[in-house]
């Protein structure tokens, strides 16, 4: 990769956005017929596929089921298309699962899952064109899925990317950019009160820069809260419209 | 086999000292419990002690083929294994969450890092590099798997000393450790993994947390950082809710202890140079202490028993009666109670 510079002397990227930037973020609601919830996402080139089935009674084992919460069970894959070099293990190989549980931890603090005890909610994910950025189209792909399938939530969950180069924050990164070899950070957000579901860091960072790579991770997942909740009004309008007489 | 759960009164006992700001072993919150490493007789052969926590890490080597992506890098591998003897809880050859989430920070904070210069590992470019191998084994488990993991990988990575080799056009001759001395990988900093447990909704927080405090944890945020205070992964997990202050401030707390760990490693590994150099003993065998009881045997001790009887009463007519007394009387569901007042005889 020698030869590709990630922020240019004038400010510009790779893919010509300035550094807090985020990438386009495209949107639909309720795309499967028949899983309760469903959302599609693109961020930029990134497409990721959220179905959410629930809340249902647990299925397999009783033992699973919490006698005053839902569960959440979350699956995350990539589809063997979806990257560069044909995927021979699309899921169950560490990174997936690992993806899996973060995924977890993150909706569980978010929906309201005392309000369905002894039930289960599942989340499917599924990165159809990976580009830099998968956890963070998974995470919005999966909550505008959540709000979908109408499950009570405290707040939307936003998540993006940062890194940085050469003492500037970067927002959202694409792939170039994230396996480049800087620091990449990944973070999920509820918007109104500030608080941060999950943060996971790569590579390696002076402490002094922390600061400013949260600052930049954080107002990018507020840009992003608003362009979610523009989507979901969207969404209700058109059903609205349709179901009205 | 599932592991006990806590009972209610542990668990609430637990949360009340913590919010009174006191832990059960008597440290402070931001204390580490006592660090002990010791080497074994191989090279890249290390066990850390944290406290009870015991984890054995062995760093291995071969030559294979490099990645078609990376011709002319070697290959790091880590494995951490959760051995059954370290808990009832951990059963032999199943997946739990808990390995998954050690295997992938332990990879995260070694590999990411780039600590190890894979390049130096290339023996024959696109044919032959070295494969450093990591396992990690735990042998005992009373709280923070994960720095007790981190340390032993570093420290057994830079014990570690792999074969010489001489490359003659394509031919590669690999030496024995008798032939030529082996040489260590070259490292480039220590990243060390640091531990905060979150309680009560991210309102305390705990460093190093042992496992009974693990168990009523809600939360976990890990950052590994080096002695140049580079943060070198941060990991945020169970779902916590965190703001941005308490993540920069568990930073510079991981930096001080971070300095601190890397002094001992260091240290520790200065002393096995030292020993290894004059002649001394040095492997596991040495660094387990001796004078210890390990069984106590009492012969049976004889008891005079001629006057007990005088010695006996002698101390019953010499204690003072009490000069209050009090009479209680129950008769079918009425108290009554007297009470009457006697001199001292």
């Amino acid at each position: 990769m020698a030869g590709l510079e990630l922020l240019s002397d004038q400010g510009y990227r790779l893919d010509g956005r300035k550094a807090p930037e985020l990438r386009k973020v495209q949107a639909r609601m309720s795309v499967f017929a028949q899983a309760d919830g469903s959302a599609y996402l693109e961020q930029g080139n990134t497409k990721a596929l959220a179905v959410v089935y629930g809340p249902h009674e647990t299925r397999g084992s009783r033992s699973k089921s919490l006698h005053d919460r839902a569960v959440i069970n979350c699956q995350y894959s990539m589809a063997t298309f979806s990257t560069a070099e044909r995927k021979r293990r699309p899921h169950g190989d560490r990174k997936s699962s690992e993806m899996s549980l973060h995924l977890k931890q993150t909706f569980e603090a978010a929906v309201l899952t005392e309000l369905y005890p002894r039930s289960q909610i599942d989340i499917y994910v599924k990165i159809l064109q990976a580009d830099g950025g998968n956890y963070s189209a998974c995470v919005n792909a999966a909550t505008l899925a959540l709000v979908d399938a109408g499950i009570p939530m405290r707040d939307y969950v936003c998540a993006c990317s940062a890194g940085f180069v050469e003492d500037t924050a970067l927002a959202d990164l694409c792939h170039a950019e994230e396996s480049g070899g800087g620091t990449a950070l990944a973070l999920a957000l509820l918007p109104r009160s500030g608080n941060i579901a999950l943060l996971q860091m790569d590579a390696r960072l002076h402490q002094d820069h922390l600061d400013a790579l949260m600052e930049a991770a954080i107002t990018a997942c507020k840009g992003l809260s608003k362009v979610l909740d523009g989507v979901v009004r969207q969404h209700l309008e058109e059903v609205s419209v349709l179901t009205s007489d | 086999m599932r592991d006990t759960p806590l009972s209610n009164c542990e668990k609430l006992f637990l949360l009340k000292a913590i919010e009174e700001k006191k832990r059960l072993d008597g440290r402070q919150t931001y204390d580490y419990r006592n660090i002990k490493i010791t080497f074994g007789t191989d090279y890249g052969c290390c066990i850390v002690e944290l406290g009870k926590t015991r984890v054995l890490c062995q760093v291995t080597c071969e030559l294979v083929p490099p990645k078609d992506s990376r011709p002319t890098e070697g290959i790091v591998f880590f494995n951490l294994e959760l051995s059954p003897m370290a808990s009832p809880a951990f059963e032999p050859n199943r997946q739990s969450e808990l390995l998954v989430l050690l295997n992938r920070q332990l990879e995260r904070c070694l590999r990411n890092s780039k600590c190890i210069d894979t390049e130096s590992l290339c023996v024959v470019s696109g044919e032959k590099v070295w494969q450093i191998r990591v396992d990690v084994h735990v042998l005992n488990h009373d709280g923070n798997l994960m720095d007790a993991a981190s340390i032993a990988a570093i420290s057994a990575l830079s014990h570690f000393r792999r074969p010489d080799v001489a490359i003659q056009g394509r031919d590669v001759t690999v030496f024995s450790p008798e032939e030529r001395d082996p040489i260590p990988l070259s490292i480039y900093h220590m990243p060390i993994c640091v531990s905060f447990a979150f309680f009560l909704q991210g309102s305390y927080l705990l460093v190093d947390p042992c496992e009974r405090e693990e168990r009523v944890k809600d939360g976990l945020l890990v950052i590994a950082m080096n002695k140049h205070q580079e943060i070198c992964s941060i990991q945020s997990s169970g779902g916590i809710m965190l703001l941005k202050d308490q993540v920069l401030r568990c930073s510079k707390i991981a930096s001080v202890k971070v300095s601190e760990i890397t002094q001992l490693i260091n240290k520790a590994l200065e002393n096995d140079k030292k020993i290894r150099k004059e002649g001394g003993k040095f492997g596991f065998a040495e660094s387990m202490p001796k004078e210890r009881i390990t069984t106590l045997k009492r012969d049976e001790a004889p008891v005079e028993m001629t006057d007990v009887k005088e010695t006996a009463n002698d101390i019953v007519t010499r204690t003072e009666t009490s000069t209050e007394a009090y009479l209680i009387a129950y008769s079918m569901g009425t108290w009554g109670i007297a009470s009457f007042r006697t001199d001292s005889d």
